[in-house]
């Protein structure tokens, strides 16, 4: 009896430790790519060129940060992704703030205030989220130009917010449809309008959703490639455009240590939204009904 | 007394659904309307038609002798109490009952002088802090009912407002909506489909199916004239029972016939109706069949069956038994000696029968 229990214990501890074995192969063979972006970043080009890809970097320099930063060339411009930094930022604040307003909108009408015809418009709009980028390339280059947009940050910062529609009024049609309607209905009778409504009762409730839909937005919009090489210029182009130019417009020797630096810079900040908000993403994702 | 809700040839339709047809209803200011019917009858759509929450197809809506049928909720002057409550959740107690006020621009002195007295009024003032969220149903229930209370409406609408609370807070709520409205001296329309909350609150009653008004009346009328026998199935518990039976004319009366399981024929004769259809249903409250030990009456009707099943409810004893094909229900003191199985008199009081169409289930 005693041999039994003692047996399963130990077939118990071999089964634990083979799925911590596991467990932690899983989670180097993910973070390798990024300790070799680390580590390559941190190294001198001398060291890449005579050193192993994974060792350790034995002197380090933040020198190809600062490279990447201020002084890396994107084609014949030298300015580092300083300035590509800024206007992605300038992109993605207004188009996630405008996208996600928007957004909340939306699925407070779709869901609360039931008009005739609202669940054709909402399954258009789920639909909207599913139309691949390349299909709308050319009648928004169409569009924009018409507008006068074209080639500028507020062209895509448009063409971002109309994409985004989609996604976010999903969100907060799903979060507010667990909402009871008789707050609606109880607020008219009280007397509030259809925007007090929102702003005062709707709008609270929201947190969650709120940072579920901005993460999302931000993340989207801030790794965006495809409208940003096809609706910028010189002087607009985002931060992902201005990355692929300084890998791929490198004359002479290859700068992986700059590259690498160059790539970390570009995915900190989703990085760090997603650290600071992720608790909330979570919970904003698994928020099934507000109980009142 | 003067008209305070006025309903004239009101009709809705969702699609081509019908849910409300043809509803005409008119009360006097003071009284307590309650609409009863099961599920999907229409009674809450009626509600919501009356506080504009939904537009009517075609007729009117008066409130206070106005036309409303084109106005906004807000504009009506009516408050409403909802089953969920309706609280808003992010507001603290105290904000949710000023809320209203503070849309319409009430001053701020003005707010919190009525809060205060709608708070001792409904003994809430320890809760004005907190939120909905951490408020018992109860508690939550006598919020929704202050955030109506303090408007001071003209109309106040109750859209089953008990109904999530569990039985023993249920019968306190009632009691103390009844109060309420004895205190107030207030009109209110109050949905429902529990019959005996209908009974206990109602100054006057709408009993509807299938967005037919089936009866409007008392309480008492509704209970002892039914006028079908839907309306004689759904009020009361137990409800009335049903006999089918027939009839055969004589000379200067009827003898309506009830064929027993036996074959056995038991025969009364009603002397007072002057035409009864061949075959018609038999009305009587459980009330009204009683023990033979009580049979001081006259007027009555003895027919001997067998008791098929005792149900003592405390205050009273409910035996069933079989007269003709149907199941009765008996009404019998609590302190009844019968046993299941034997075969006792039944003692029917035949002043308390109603009776009934077979075919069209109106009331004669």
């Amino acid at each position: 009896m005693i041999n039994n229990i003692n047996n399963t214990n130990y077939t118990n501890l071999l089964l634990r430790f083979l799925l911590y074995f596991i467990l932690i192969v899983f989670v180097l063979y993910y973070l390798l790519p990024l300790f070799v972006m680390i580590t390559t970043s941190l190294k001198s080009l001398e060291e890449i060129r005579t050193g192993s890809l994974v060792s350790l970097p034995r002197n380090i320099t933040f020198e190809a940060w600062g490279t990447a930063w201020s002084s890396a060339c994107t084609g014949i411009q030298c300015e580092g992704l300083r300035p590509f930094f800024w206007n992605s930022i300038f992109i993605a604040i207004p188009a996630v703030f405008i996208s996600t307003l928007i957004g909340a909108l939306n699925g407070y009408v779709v869901a609360q205030w039931r008009f005739r015809g609202a669940n054709i418009i909402f399954a258009l709009m789920l639909f909207g989220c599913f139309i691949p980028f390349q299909v709308i390339l050319l009648p928004m280059a169409r569009i924009l130009g018409l507008m006068d947009l074209a080639g500028s940050i507020t062209g895509l910062i448009f063409v971002h917010v109309i994409y985004g529609i989609g996604f976010t009024t999903l969100f907060f049609r799903n979060y507010y449809v667990n909402i009871p309607n008789e707050l609606v209905k109880a607020a008219k009778i009280d007397g509030a309008t259809f925007l007090r409504i929102f702003w005062s009762i709707f709008l609270p409730l929201s947190l969650p959703i709120i940072v579920v839909t901005v993460i999302w937005q931000f993340t989207q919009i801030w790794n965006d490639f495809l409208f940003g090489v096809s609706f910028s210029q010189a002087g607009t182009q985002p931060i992902t455009v201005a990355l692929n130019n300084i890998v791929n417009s490198t004359t002479g020797v290859k700068e992986y240590n700059v590259d690498m630096a160059a790539a970390i810079i570009a995915a900190m900040p989703t990085l760090i939204v997603y650290v600071f908000a992720g608790k909330y993403f979570i919970r904003g994702l698994t928020a099934g009904s507000v109980k009142g | 007394m003067n008209s305070i809700l006025k309903i004239k040839n009101v009709n809705k339709n969702f699609g081509k659904i019908s849910v409300l047809n043809d509803i005409n209803i008119d009360i006097e200011s003071g009284d307590f309307l309650v609409l009863v019917g099961p599920s999907g009858c229409g009674k809450s759509t009626l509600l919501n038609c009356i506080a504009g929450l939904e537009i009517i197809d075609s007729g009117d809506v008066f409130i206070d002798n106005k036309d409303m049928s084109d106005v906004a909720p807000k504009d009506r002057d009516i408050a409403m109490v909802f089953q969920s409550y309706a609280l808003y959740p992010t507001m603290t107690v105290e904000k949710n009952i000023t809320f209203g006020m503070k849309v319409r621009g009430v001053p701020d002195d003005v707010q919190k002088e009525k809060l205060k007295e709608v708070a001792k009024q409904l003994q809430i003032e320890n809760l004005l802090k907190r939120k909905p969220g951490q408020l018992s149903g109860g508690q939550r229930q006598r919020v929704a009912m202050g955030r109506a209370l303090v408007r001071n409406p003209r109309l106040f609408l109750f859209d089953e407002p008990l109904s999530n609370l569990d039985a023993k807070l249920r019968v306190e709520m009632r009691t103390e909506i009844k109060r309420l409205h004895y205190d107030l001296g207030a009109s209110m329309v109050y949905v429902t489909h529990d019959q005996i909350e209908a009974m206990t609150l109602a100054t006057k009653i709408v009993v509807m199916k299938d967005g037919f008004i089936q009866q409007i009346g008392t309480p008492a009328e509704i209970y002892n004239y039914p006028e079908n026998i839907f309306v004689a199935d759904f009020m009361g518990s137990p409800p009335m029972n049903l006999i089918n039976a027939t009839t055969i004319k004589e000379k200067n009366h009827y003898k309506i016939n009830i064929k027993m399981e036996d074959g056995s024929i038991v025969s009364i004769k009603e002397k007072n109706k002057s035409k009864l259809p061949e075959d018609l249903l038999l009305g009587i409250r459980p009330e009204n069949i009683t023990e033979t030990s009580l049979k001081n009456k006259q007027n009555c009707h003895i027919i001997r069956s067998k008791v098929d099943i005792i149900e003592p409810a405390g205050s009273d004893t409910f035996v069933v038994t079989k007269i003709g094909n149907t199941e009765v229900t008996a009404r019998f003191n609590s302190e009844t000696q019968v046993s299941v199985g034997s075969e006792i008199d039944f003692v029917v009081d035949l002043g308390k029968i109603s009776y009934f169409d077979k075919l069209s289930g109106q009331r004669i």
